[in-house]
C-alpha cells in the first residue's frame, strides 16, 4: 500500500497530460462555440484553420531559428505566435468576406453555412498541405523539461516521479491567460457585451443599434486568435500533422457540445471533461493500482479499459451520452 | 416527360471526355476512371437521397463505405478454421455479452423509476458487463490473431459468392446509420453532422485495430472477384478476336475485358438504383420528403412524423453508400482500412453532389463521374500549372522543389474552390432539381 506513489504516478501520467490536452481542447472549443453563438452554425473548418495558423508559426519559427533568435528556455514559437494569430485572423476575415457573408446576408438555413464551411475546410486543408506538406513537423525547442522525472526521483527519493514538460506548462499558463482575457472582454467591454446581446437575441440587438457587421468581425477575430493559439499549443505538445488537426474536430466539437454549444464557460468545462475522460479511459491503470493493492495482490493485466487507438471513440461516446440525456449540454447552450 | 436535351448533352460530353482519355492516354486508364466514377456516382446518389430529398447533412460517408467493404471480407473470404477453433467461441460469447449488457442497460433505464438507485444499477450493469466482455473477448481475440499472423490471423469470412456481399454491405451500413440516426436525428442539424463525422472516424479506427475481424492495417488481399481475372480472360475466344481486330496486345485486351466486366456490373447496379430512386422521388413518398425538407414545421403540422421520415431516408441513403463501398472493395480486390481518408471518401462525395445538382439523381450521377474524372486528371494538370507558376524561381530553387513535392495536394484546393464557386454562383448545380 503506497497511496503517495500512486498519486504521483496518476499526476504524471493522467493529470498533467490531461490538463494540458484539456486546455488545448478548451481553446479550440471556445472558438467553435463563439462562432456557433454569434453566426449560428457549426464551423467544420475550425480544425484546419488551427492547422493553418500553426503552419505559419512553424514557418516563422524556422526562420527565426535560422537567424539564431530564440526565447531561451521557452519555445521560439511563442515569439512567432502573434504573427500566426494575425495571419489566421486575416485568413478568416477573407473567408468571411468571400464566402460566409453572402450566405449570411441571404439568411440561409444554418446547414448551408455548414456546407460553406466544408468548402472552406477543403481549401484550407489544400493550402496547408500544399505549403507545408502532409507530414509531421516538430517545432518544440528551448528547454524540454521544467521538472525532469529522473531528477524528481533523485531529489525526493520517491519511487514514482512527476515530470512537467515546458510545452505542457506553457499550454496551461497561456490557456489560463487567454481565457481570463476572453471573459474579461465578453463581460466587461462594450463590444463584448454587444456580442453577448447579439447572441442572446439577434433582432433585439439590432433594434438597440448594435452593428451586426462589427459583431461578426470581432467574432472572427476572436475565433482566429483562439484557433491559432490552440493549434500552436497542441503542436508544441504533440507535434504538428495536418490530418491530426482535422481529426481534432471531433473532440473539440464534443467538448463544445458537452458544455453546451454557444456557451464559453461550457466549452472550457467540456474541454477538460473530454480530455480527462480520454486519459482515464485509455490509461493502463496497472501502475497506479499496483501501488494501492496490498502486497501480493498486484494486478497482472494492464487494467486498460480501451486501447489508446480509440481515444476518438471516448470523446464520441461522451458526446452521444450528452446528446441523449441532455441535448443542450451540461451548461445550457446558446448564450454567450 | 419530355426529353431533356441539355442533360443528354452533358452526359455525352462526359462520355466523350472518357473516350478521349482512352484514345490519347490509355483505355485501361479510361476504364479505371469509369469504374471508380460509377462507384462514386452511387455514393453521390446515396448522399443525394439524404441531402437532396430530405436536407440531412451526413459527413460520415467514409464510415458507411468502409462498413460495406468489411462485408466483402466477411462474406467473400473463406473461413479460417483454425482461428475459429482457437477463439471463435470466445469472440462470439464476448459480443453476445456486450449486446446483452446494452439491452439490459436500456431495459433497466426504461423500467426502473428515476432516482439514484437507477443510476447506480445502470453503472453496475455496464461495468459488470464490460468486465465480463473483456474477460472472454480479449484472450479469444489474441488467440485468433496469433493463428498464422502473416497471412491470416483473423476469422475469415463465410466463403459465399462475393456478389452477395453487396446487399450485405448495404445492410451493415444501414444498421450503423439507424443507430446514429436514432441518437442524432431530431436534434439540430449540426449535431447530425458532428455525430456522423465522429462515427465514421470510429468505424475506421475499429477496422484498423480489430485485427481478428478485418486484419487491421495488415489488409485483407486476394478477395474473390465476380468477374474473370485478366489471366482467365485470356483464354476466351472473344478476347482473342477483339485483340486481333483492334491490334491491342492480348494481355492488355484481357485486362480491358476484365475491367469492362466490372463496368457492366456497376452500370447494372447503378441503373437499378436510379430506377428505384427516380420512382421513389416522384412518388407521394418523395413529394412528402421534399415537403419536409422545404418546410419542416408545415409538414409537421400536416401530421407527418418528421423525425421518423428522416430516419427512413438517412438509413436508405447510408445503405446505398454501404453498397458502393462493398463494390469498391470488390473492384480493388482488397480491404485496406489504412487508406480510408475523410477528404477522399466523405468530402469529395459532397463536392460531387453539390456540383452535380442537389436534389437531382441524374445530377448526382453526373457529378460523381465528372468530379472523379477531374480528381484523377487534375493532378497532371496541377503539376503542369505549378511548373509554370514556379518557373520564375529557377530550376533548383528549394521553394520550387518543395511546392512540386506537395503538388499532389493541389487538387484538394481545386475541389474546394470548385465547390465554393458552384455553391455561390450556381447553387442548383449542373442538373438542377425539377
Amino acid at each position: 500500500m503506497d497511496p503517495l506513489n500512486a498519486l504521483l504516478a496518476l499526476t504524471n501520467f493522467v493529470l498533467i497530460p490531461g490538463i494540458a490536452y484539456g486546455s488545448q481542447l478548451a481553446l479550440g472549443a471556445l472558438g467553435v462555440t463563439l462562432i456557433y453563438g454569434i453566426l449560428r452554425f457549426a464551423n467544420i473548418a475550425h480544425g484546419d484553420v488551427m492547422a493553418f495558423g500553426t503552419m505559419w508559426v512553424i514557418l516563422g519559427t524556422w526562420l527565426l531559428q535560422s537567424w539564431g533568435v530564440s526565447l531561451g528556455f521557452l519555445p521560439t514559437a511563442l515569439l512567432v505566435l502573434p504573427f500566426g494569430i494575425v495571419i489566421t485572423i486575416l485568413y478568416l476575415l477573407a473567408a468571411d468576406r468571400l464566402v460566409f457573408r453572402f450566405y449570411r446576408k441571404q439568411r440561409v438555413r444554418p446547414v448551408t453555412l455548414v456546407m460553406a464551411s466544408l468548402g472552406v475546410m477543403f481549401v484550407t486543408n489544400g493550402l496547408v498541405r500544399l505549403i507545408i506538406g502532409p507530414g509531421s513537423q516538430y517545432f518544440e525547442d528551448g528547454e524540454r523539461f521544467i521538472i525532469n522525472v529522473r531528477e524528481f526521483v533523485a531529489v525526493t527519493g520517491f519511487e514514482e516521479g512527476v515530470g512537467l514538460r515546458t510545452a505542457q506548462a506553457t499550454t496551461i499558463i497561456v490557456a489560463l491567460i487567454v481565457m481570463a482575457v476572453l471573459f474579461w472582454f465578453l463581460n466587461r467591454t462594450r463590444t463584448g457585451k454587444s456580442m453577448r446581446a447579439y447572441s442572446d437575441n439577434e433582432d433585439l440587438a439590432l433594434l438597440s443599434g448594435i452593428n451586426p457587421d462589427r459583431v461578426v468581425m470581432v467574432t472572427w477575430i476572436l475565433a482566429g486568435g483562439l484557433a491559432a493559439i490552440a493549434g500552436v499549443l497542441y503542436g508544441l505538445d504533440k507535434g504538428f500533422r495536418p490530418f491530426t488537426y482535422f481529426q481534432m474536430l471531433l473532440p473539440i466539437f464534443a467538448a463544445a457540445i458537452v458544455g453546451g454549444l454557444g456557451n464559453p464557460m461550457g466549452a472550457i468545462a467540456g474541454g477538460y471533461i473530454i480530455a480527462l475522460s480520454e486519459m482515464t479511459i485509455t490509461y493502463a491503470w496497472r501502475r497506479v493500482v499496483a501501488h494501492l493493492a496490498p502486497e501480493g495482490w498486484e494486478p497482472t493485466n494492464l487494467l486498460q479499459v480501451l486501447s489508446s487507438d480509440y481515444n476518438l471513440a471516448v470523446s464520441f461516446a461522451i458526446m452521444v451520452l450528452v446528446l441523449i440525456f441532455r441535448p443542450t449540454g451540461i451548461f445550457k447552450g446558446k448564450t454567450i | 416527360m419530355s426529353v431533356n436535351w441539355r442533360n443528354i448533352f452533358l452526359f455525352a460530353v462526359m462520355g466523350l471526355a472518357l473516350v478521349m482519355t482512352g484514345m490519347y492516354q490509355s483505355w485501361t486508364l479510361a476504364l479505371t476512371i469509369l469504374n471508380m466514377g460509377l462507384i462514386s456516382s452511387i455514393m453521390a446518389l446515396g448522399v443525394n437521397m439524404q441531402w437532396g430529398y430530405a436536407g440531412l447533412f451526413n459527413v460520415g460517408v467514409m464510415g458507411y463505405t468502409a462498413l460495406g467493404g468489411l462485408a466483402v471480407v466477411l462474406i467473400g473470404m473463406p473461413p479460417v478454421g483454425e482461428a475459429w477453433s482457437a477463439g471463435g467461441l470466445g469472440v462470439i460469447l464476448g459480443i453476445l455479452i456486450g449486446i446483452g449488457t446494452i439491452l439490459a442497460a436500456i431495459a433497466l433505464w426504461t423500467r426502473m423509476a428515476p432516482g439514484k438507485l437507477r443510476v447506480l444499477a445502470l453503472i453496475a450493469v455496464l461495468t459488470g458487463g464490460f468486465a465480463l466482455n473483456r474477460y472472454f473477448f480479449l484472450p479469444a481475440a489474441a488467440a485468433i490473431e496469433s493463428v498464422n499472423p502473416a497471412s491470416e490471423g483473423y476469422l475469415g469470412g463465410l466463403g459465399l459468392p462475393v456478389l452477395l456481399s453487396w446487399p450485405v454491405g448495404a445492410v451493415f451500413a444501414a444498421a450503423a446509420a439507424w443507430l446514429i440516426g436514432r441518437i442524432a436525428l431530431g436534434l439540430r442539424s449540426d449535431y447530425l453532422a458532428i455525430a456522423t463525422l465522429g462515427i465514421s472516424e470510429i468505424i475506421i479506427n475499429f477496422l484498423k485495430n480489430e485485427d481478428w475481424l478485418s486484419r487491421g492495417v495488415k489488409n485483407v488481399v486476394g478477395l474473390p472477384r465476380p468477374v474473370a481475372t485478366p489471366v482467365e480472360m485470356r483464354q476466351y475466344e472473344f478476347v482473342f478476336q477483339m485483340s486481333q481486330m483492334t491490334g491491342i496486345p492480348i494481355n492488355r485486351m484481357a485486362t480491358i475485358a476484365s475491367m469492362a466486366g466490372f463496368a457492366l456490373l456497376f452500370v447494372l447496379v447503378l441503373a437499378i438504383l436510379m430506377w428505384l430512386a427516380e420512382k421513389a422521388l416522384n412518388s407521394p413518398w418523395g413529394r412528402m420528403m421534399r415537403a419536409i425538407r422545404d418546410n419542416e414545421t408545415a409538414a409537421r403540422a400536416m401530421g407527418k412524423d418528421v423525425t421518423k421520415r428522416h430516419l427512413n431516408i438517412f438509413v436508405l441513403g447510408s445503405a446505398v453508400c454501404g453498397l458502393a463501398g462493398a463494390m469498391m472493395v470488390t473492384l480493388d480486390g482488397q480491404l485496406n482500412p489504412g487508406t480510408y481518408e475523410p477528404l477522399r471518401y466523405t468530402f469529395l462525395i459532397w463536392v460531387m453532389v453539390i456540383v452535380g445538382g442537389q436534389g437531382n439523381n441524374w445530377g448526382a450521377v453526373l457529378g460523381g463521374m465528372l468530379i472523379w474524372f477531374l480528381w484523377v486528371q487534375v493532378e497532371p494538370a496541377g503539376r503542369w500549372l505549378a511548373e509554370v507558376l514556379t518557373s520564375g524561381f529557377g530550376v533548383d530553387s528549394a521553394v520550387r522543389d518543395h511546392i512540386m513535392n506537395n503538388v499532389a495536394h493541389m487538387r484538394l484546393l481545386t475541389m474546394g474552390v470548385a465547390m465554393l464557386l458552384v455553391m455561390r454562383f450556381s447553387p442548383r448545380g449542373l442538373i438542377p432539381e425539377r
